[in-house]
């Protein structure tokens, strides 16, 4: 062993035992009694035995979860029995467990008087195991190679008090034992002395043998010997066996348990295998029976074994219920169907969703139902990070047992004489060994009557495009988790492109993306390519993708990823930019014509004071609303989401009644002031405005990113009509405001500490101001300016924008220039009209205003301008007559980086 | 040469970066993998890249020059699938003993040129073990949870014989890496301690797990503190984590094994996270940025980098790491 190694650190961990499952168990002087679960245990539990001779694993199982929700700490399997092959039931066995992250957090003994079955046991095994047990039973040389083996493993050792003589049975031989067993394994195998854990051997008093009465008490002293002389080990045992005389008397069994166990674990027994059913609270012992308890295990008196049989007689026994917490099972029935799904608990699944088929009258609704609502809390779990991989497998499980009850239904509901709905071949891409998802998505289409063909997982290209000709399918799936992955799917689709396939491709996978799917994949194949990464969408895609009319859907789908990857290029990096004068050059081309172009019924500027709020109710955009308060979704449907739903509407309510208080009381007040005027595109990129004999001239931005063919770079600009066209065209702008009183009712909520409140006073004036803005604009449209009297438009139309003209606002993407604030704080008057002002930063206050331009063109639209590059900037400080420095300044986060 | 041992108790020493992302850059076609040797090799051998150790061994060894030249302290065998687990997908099983040799040979060669340059700064040769394309405790069919495409003596096995040709090759240490199963490299630890045992040797032995995601454990499902108590049963000279996640994703978990382990500590975290696309966008500052934080906080002993890393990220840790004192290690050398 090298130098670096034996030394202690800095760091200087304390030699404790330290176990693992899937979390750790470090056991530390000061951690309680460490409990092993022992009904795993073939030897110990008639039913475990049964289930295993059964190969009835589920059940199995479920006896270990058991023990794991009943407090143990570590589980204890056993398999050593004449009638099963032990080896092979350990590993199958501890396979099954590490499969369950309810159980296999914790660490495994592995318990077998066999060294092949514990050696078998050891290899299966990811965490720090305790190995029970050793010992110098067969001499030295043997007790020397388990040992080594048992550490080049990586697991803790249960040594037992035995050697080539026998068994220890009194005190001399325990510590002999123990003191011999310890320095073999700490000196010659170098074993560290905190891995070992002796077991010093529990046998029955009052057995009415002279030899037996120091049993407990010899036990108990040795333990205190061992903990005090063989520094940083660990004394464990079985404490069942010291009651073993009163077999059928569970009441003197269960108090002799708690007073061996107090004195023994206050001589140093820090493990050990009880069974927490037979415990009785040492405290809650009767005093007498407590009395005639000790004198027994404490050998106080020569005559308390005969003592304690008559006081027995005495004492009625009472058997003590099973702890396992079943009363979830009293819940309603998606309830306990979801919660068999996170947990992946599935012993119950098959009867909760037969009582879910008898409610419903088809089968598949079940599915589509009870159960995705279940695996849609695990999705989301797990993409929040609170389940884990292989609790997910385990839900798939479940899911799958779920359906496999449910299919015999669906098939027997079926129309004897359809067919398969469709032929759908599902794999995971070579190199790539992730197929939960595929397995999901699979499961979920089969049971919508798909015919699944899958190819499991790493499958190279050549198969799956072989298997897809020889089967005639209908849709091609792939999935894959890991990077590499997303290259095999482009290699896919190029094949797919090259040997003329015209079946669909769906793709889907924890590292796949809608982006991917858009930019790499779909333009290396002709037809329809769709990303799909939940399993409840791929029922509908693959019924959309295969019903006989689909043609409008795969145009449909084709048109959408290209319209995505046409946005997701132009927001890419490595951009090319044109200069400022090839930009203008491919400016929006507006075919102006009179008739576009509608003078305003009221030209100027017009002040609302005090506007009725109950007006703006109705335009409310309540997304952004719970945005703010970091809860995302769009409403209507957040209200009613998995997750944050209940917390949403609680919120909601809470929003009803500050913003019925506000309507009531007339706490905040509502100010507008806005402006329509003439106005024409001057040089390029400018807006001239006049008014009252004085001009004004807003500067705006143009695009520079370069485009794809026929798509301009526009700027707000273009759809003002230029003033060499000779046609007189208008724009308007405007500042709304519902800010006045928030500041002061929020402050008075602060007062009173209630920053709930507060915030919610600022986050509903803040969507009143856009509410009056959206409600201003309308009246602008329809009214004051009137280019549009026929809208019947409600809110949701309202919100996705499905009107004619635009009111993009300084600082936002369209023209992300705050500075253009001032020029319509100046041509509207804004803070006398209605006292808002701009901050040295050129923010409004107060802070719940909005502000912006109005333009009126049919062809006027919302756009972002992106990156400027140093020409635009030059040009605009020029246009402005500011320094470069300060147009540098405000363009900042616009502004390329250099190339 | 000076001992690894006592270098790490003066200086944060410094892993190379990918290997695979240098290879890249070459553009390697299936010509070029196979070379002469194996124009006839009946399967597909693009992206076989511990291959191109036999049929491009310039490029190998250009690329360790870059990572030398950048200020690397470590360099790593480009042996990152070469067991006969991993090479089975080639049809090259029985290639493993030669690709392993080679690799370590080459990255020798080129390391000790630079350690004759400047004997002051001695370079390292880390044999890569990786953690082979199959899992020992997990399934991969979720019909059947009971079901191991691989056990741990097949694993051992093929470790084993990893390891005598890398250390046959002249590798100096062994990392044990990118473990995503733990049991695989405990399977790989035993190797090595049978290796040791059979010759009689020494070798520091670096181990180094991965975490998946964002529920902060290993894809076998283990958090970082049982992942470290699993792998702490031999002598090792370094624990830490590597790939998956990028620098900043890291921090916490290496603050645990920081906190529990009497090891030194290690990490060579990949360029940020994977974009839509699979490809590592941090730059060479921002992940040196990050790695800055490491060295402050007194998180580790080695740093590098995984993939999408190059050695213009490699240089700035380098250049990063040398203003700090490494996380501290034995107060009685």
């Amino acid at each position: 062993m090298s130098a670096f190694n034996e030394k202690r650190t800095t760091h200087n961990q304390e030699r404790v035992l330290r176990l693992s499952g899937l979390e750790p168990l470090v056991i530390t002087p000061e951690s309680n009694f460490i409990n092993v679960g022992e009904r795993t245990n073939v030897a110990g539990s008639k039913l475990f035995l049964r289930l295993i001779k059964e190969e009835k694993f589920d059940e199995a199982l479920a006896i270990a979860r058991n023990q794991v929700e009943g407090g143990a700490q570590i589980i204890d399997v056993n398999m050593d029995d004449g009638l099963i092959d032990g080896k092979e039931a350990m590993v199958k066995f501890l396979n099954l467990i590490v499969s369950e992250p309810d159980i296999a957090r914790v660490p495994i003994m592995i318990d077998s008087s066999k060294w092949e079955i514990i050696e078998a046991g050891l290899q299966v095994v990811q965490g720090k195991c305790v190995v029970n047990s050793i010992s110098l039973k067969e001499g030295e040389e043997t007790f020397i190679h388990q040992a080594k083996l048992i550490k080049r493993y990586g697991a803790a050792v249960i040594v037992m008090a035995f050697d080539e003589v026998g068994q220890a049975d009194n005190y001399e031989r325990r510590i002999e034992i123990a003191k011999r067993s310890y320095d073999i394994l700490v000196n010659k195998v170098k074993f560290a002395p905190e891995d070992i854990i002796f077991d010093l051997n529990i046998f029955p008093v009052a057995t009415g043998m002279e030899e037996h009465r120091r049993n407990a008490i010899d036990f108990i002293e040795a333990t205190r010997w061992v903990r005090k002389n063989l520094p940083y080990c660990s004394v464990s045992g079985g404490v069942s066996n010291v009651s073993f005389s009163f077999r059928g008397n569970n009441t003197v069994r269960e108090a002799m348990h708690s007073a061996f166990l107090y004195h023994a674990i206050k001589a140093g027994m820090n493990m050990g295998i009880v069974n927490p059913t037979m415990l009785e609270v040492y405290d809650d012992i009767p005093k007498d029976l407590l009395e005639h308890v000790e004198d027994v295990l404490l050998d106080r008196r020569e005559d308390a074994t005969e003592r304690l049989l008559e006081f027995a007689e005495t004492v009625v026994g009472t058997a003590k219920e099973s702890k396992v917490d079943l009363s979830w099972r009293e819940e309603p029935l998606q309830d306990r169907i979801t919660r068999a799904l996170v947990k992946g608990i599935d012993q119950y699944i098959v009867e909760d969703v037969e009582e879910a088929r008898l409610s419903v009258e088809q089968p598949l609704e079940v599915i589509e139902g009870h159960l995705m609502t279940g695996m849609n809390v695990v999705g989301d779990l797990f993409g929040s990070g609170k389940m884990f991989l292989p609790q997910v497998v385990k839900s798939a499980r479940v899911m799958k047992k779920a359906v496999a009850h449910l299919t015999p239904y669906i098939e027997a509901s079926k129309d004897k004489n359809t067919k398969a709905a469709g032929k759908i071949l599902m794999a995971t891409v070579k190199g790539d060994v992730h197929d939960i998802g595929k397995n999901i998505v699979s499961v979920v289409l089969a049971c919508n009557n798909y015919e699944i063909v899958d190819l499991g997982v790493m499958v190279p290209p050549e198969k799956i495009i072989n298997k897809a000709k020889e089967e005639q399918v209908d849709i091609i799936g792939l999935s894959g988790l890991i990077t590499p992955s997303l290259d095999e799917m482009v290699f896919l689709a190029k094949e797919m492109e090259r040997q003329n396939f015209n079946v669909p491709l769906l793709i889907g996978g924890a590292t796949t993306s809608k982006a991917h799917t858009a930019v790499k994949i779909d333009p290396m194949y002709s037809h329809s390519v769709v990303h799909v990464n939940d399993a409840s969408r791929a029922v509908t895609v693959v019924g959309d993708l295969l019903h006989k009319d689909s043609e409008n859907y795969k145009k449909s789908i084709k048109l959408d990823y290209e319209s995505f990857r046409e946005k997701f290029l132009n927001r890419g990096k490595q951009k090319e930019y044109l200069s400022l004068e090839e930009a203008r050059k491919n400016k929006l081309q507006i075919d102006w014509n009179p008739s576009d172009v509608k003078e305003p019924s009221q030209l100027g500027i017009q002040v609302l004071e005090d506007v009725d709020l109950n007006l703006l109710r109705d335009y409310i955009d309540w997304t952004p609303f719970f945005r703010s308060w970091d809860l995302h979704g769009k409403y209507p449907d957040i209200l009613k989401d998995e997750v944050v739903g209940e917390h949403a509407t609680d919120l909601f309510k809470d929003a009803q009644v500050m913003l019925q208080r506000i309507f009531d009381e007339k706490l905040l007040k509502a100010k507008a002031v806005f402006g329509l005027f003439p106005a024409n595109q001057i040089n390029g990129d400018d807006i001239e405005v006049v008014t009252k004999g004085e001009e004004a001239i807003f500067r705006t931005l143009r695009q520079q990113s370069k485009k794809r063919e026929g798509v301009p770079n526009i700027a707000l600009a273009d759809f003002i009509a230029p003033k060499e066209s000779g046609i007189e065209d208008y724009i308007g702008c405007f500042c709304v405001s519902t800010g006045f009183g928030a500041q002061e009712l929020a402050e008075t909520f602060e007062k009173e500490h209630d920053d709930y409140n507060s915030i919610m006073v600022k986050a509903l004036a803040d969507r009143l101001a856009e509410a009056f803005a959206e409600y201003l604009h309308k009246e602008v449209r329809t009214n004051y300016w009137g280019y549009t009297d026929d809208e019947q438009l409600d809110n949701t139309a309202l919100i996705a924008e499905q009107y004619q003209g635009i009111r993009p606002a300084p600082g936002y993407p369209a023209c992300p220039d705050h500075l253009e604030k001032l020029t319509i704080w100046e041509l509207l008057d804004v803070e006398k009209n209605i006292g808002v002002t701009l901050t040295e930063s050129l923010a409004m206050w107060p802070a719940a205003s909005v502000s912006g331009y109005y333009f009126a063109h049919p062809q006027a639209k919302y756009f972002g301008l992106g990156k400027i590059t140093q020409d635009q900037v030059a040009d605009f400080a020029n246009r402005k007559q500011i320094t470069l420095e300060k147009a540098q300044k405000w363009l900042a986060p616009n502004i390329a980086d250099d190339h | 040469m000076q001992k690894i041992e006592d270098i790490l108790n003066e200086r944060i020493l410094v892993l190379d970066g990918a290997m695979g992302t240098m290879l890249q850059r070459y553009k390697f076609e299936e010509e070029d993998f196979r070379g002469e040797r194996f124009k006839d090799w009946p399967s597909d051998l693009k992206g076989n890249n511990d291959l191109l150790s036999l049929t491009q061994p310039k490029a190998i060894a250009d690329v360790h020059r870059a990572y030398l030249d950048a200020g690397a302290d470590i360099i790593e065998t480009n042996t990152f699938s070469g067991t006969t687990i991993a090479m089975a997908d080639y049809g090259m099983e029985a290639l493993v003993y030669e690709l392993n040799y080679e690799s370590a040979r080459i990255a020798k060669q080129v390391a000790q040129e630079y350690t004759e340059k400047d004997p002051s700064k001695p370079r390292f040769v880390a044999g890569s073990m990786g953690p082979t394309n199959k899992t020992a405790s997990m399934s991969p069919d979720v019909n059947d949870p009971g079901y191991r495409a691989v056990s741990f003596d097949e694993l051992r096995k093929a470790y084993k014989q990893q390891v005598e040709a890398l250390l046959d090759g002249g590798a100096d240490l062994l990392l044990v890496e990118t473990i995503f199963d733990t049991l695989n490299a405990k399977a790989a630890l035993f190797a090595i301690e049978e290796v040791k045992d059979e010759r009689n040797i020494e070798v520091p032995v670096m181990v180094s797990g991965t975490i998946t995601d964002a529920s902060g454990r290993t894809l076998s499902g283990q958090t970082a503190e049982a992942f470290l108590i699993s792998i702490s049963h031999i002598p090792i000279l370094s624990v830490g984590f590597n790939c998956a996640l990028g620098a900043k994703q890291l921090v916490p978990h290496l603050e645990v094994i920081s906190a529990k382990t009497e090891f030194a500590t290690s990490a060579h975290p990949n360029a940020g996270l994977p974009n839509a696309f699979g490809e590592y966008d941090e730059t060479p500052e921002q992940m040196a940025a990050q790695i800055k934080e490491y060295a402050e906080k007194g998180l580790v002993n080695i740093v590098g980098g995984c993939c999408g890393t190059t050695p213009e990220h490699i240089k700035q840790i380098a250049e990063v790491v040398k203003n700090y004192k490494p996380r501290l290690l034995s107060v009685n050398r």
